[in-house]
């Protein structure tokens, strides 16, 4: 191998490159991510038309009538369900987002803890005011 | 970040123009050039070809430039029949095989040639595939067995034999891997589609006794999971491949050995 003075780092011209295509090795993980990803999906499917339509049907309805229909067994737990794989969707889809494309790793942890936070703080809070409307406290 | 705008030194000038004289049927090829021994940046010369003295693929008209325009014009090239993957290079846009990609085909007015995207550049159209080519290596993409060596060939049925079609063709040409995005921004760890397809075709290979080994160094967020099925791979393919189809047969068989 030739040392090219100027071009690259001389010491990364000295290691050889399955060294660096080697890298870390695998991590061992990674397929949880992407089949928990597709399955939060499906679920979203269905969970998103149960959503739009019940949103759809309270047009027009009162207050009361709207936290009744929340406040309802089926309608609550749905609701729950909802919120709790929608966050945790958009954290798994956020997640490769921020792989992909922040390339300063310490940008990179942070973001990926904060989104973590965040999803948690906003599927909680989701829960708790569901809770709050069926439980009536 | 991903790198969405070109580095100062990267950033293209205008070339040299040559013009054709007394041409039949002139055709403009606007190529990229850089060359590692001056401090300039890239350029993109123009030269003017006629057609009527030329062969019909856009290496043809590649090769006339050097011979009898412009011989500073760096190009790697073989086969010249799309078996060897040299002159794998960006044209119109696509990434393909410059042998087997006729003119007329290529473009309906100026012809734009630059290298491979996102690679290092050695010079011109030649790109430094170092790393492509370690990745591949680092598959170990040979037949691993636990069985003992038998004292005649590896018999294998016709059946599996079919399924290693639409695998083996592969050339390794990288127009695949350097089309992809994922392959850009995370190429220093993703394996790519070119070097994911050949790990395929050991996979599925019934001769081979290592599938749960191969399996458990590709199951990686980055080395198999930054595929996010854009498809530009099997789009590009100058050999009509689908490595897009063989990421997602190793993605099936990951969850095949776990429990759903």
């Amino acid at each position: 191998m030739n040392l090219r003075a100027g071009t690259d780092d001389v010491r990364s011209q000295l290691r050889h490159p399955m060294k660096h295509a080697r890298g870390l090795g695998s991590a061992q993980h990674g397929v949880d991510h992407w089949w928990t990803q597709r399955v939060t999906a499906a679920a979203l499917i269905a969970l998103g038309l149960w959503f739009v339509v019940t949103v759809l049907s309270l047009l027009h309805a009162d207050y009361a009538t709207a936290k009744a229909m929340v406040a309802r067994p089926w309608n609550a737990l749905l609701l729950i369900l909802f919120v709790v794989t929608a966050f945790w969707h958009a954290v798994l889809g956020l997640q490769v987002v921020i792989e992909d494309y922040v390339h300063t790793r310490w940008k990179e942890v942070v973001l990926l803890v904060a989104i973590k936070f965040l999803a948690v703080l906003g599927a909680l809070a989701g829960v708790l005011a569901v809770l709050r409307i069926a439980l009536g406290v | 970040m991903g790198e969405f705008s070109l580095p100062k030194n990267s950033k293209i000038q205008p070339g040299k123009h040559w013009p054709a004289k007394d041409a039949k049927k002139p055709r403009t090829f606007r190529i990229y050039r850089w060359s590692p021994d001056d401090d300039q940046n890239p350029r993109i010369d123009t030269y003017e070809v006629d057609l009527a003295a030329c062969g019909p693929m856009v290496l043809d008209a590649l090769l006339k430039i050097k011979n009898e325009i412009d011989p500073t014009l760096t190009l790697r090239r073989s086969c010249r029949e799309g078996i060897c993957g040299s002159c794998a290079m960006n044209i119109d846009g696509t990434n393909t095989l410059a042998c087997i990609c006729a003119i007329d085909k290529a473009a309906s007015g100026d012809v734009k040639i630059y290298p491979l995207p996102h690679m290092p550049v050695v010079k011109d159209l030649v790109p430094d595939l170092t790393h492509f080519y370690a990745q591949y290596a680092s598959i170990k993409p040979w037949i691993r067995t636990q069985s003992a060596v038998p004292d005649k060939e590896r018999l294998q049925s016709p059946e599996d034999r079919k399924k290693l079609d639409g695998l083996y063709e592969c050339i390794l040409c990288a127009c695949c891997s350097t089309s992809c995005p994922s392959y850009w921004w995370n190429g220093d760890k993703y394996l790519g589609p070119a070097i994911l397809l050949q790990a395929h075709r050991w996979i599925v290979d019934s001769r081979d006794e290592a599938t749960g080994e191969r399996l458990d160094d590709l199951e990686d967020p980055f080395k198999l999971y930054r595929c996010h099925t854009i498809m530009n791979c099997t789009r590009t393919c100058p050999k009509g491949l689908n490595p897009a189809k063989a990421i997602a047969e190793i993605k099936k068989l990951m969850v095949e050995r776990r429990s759903a």
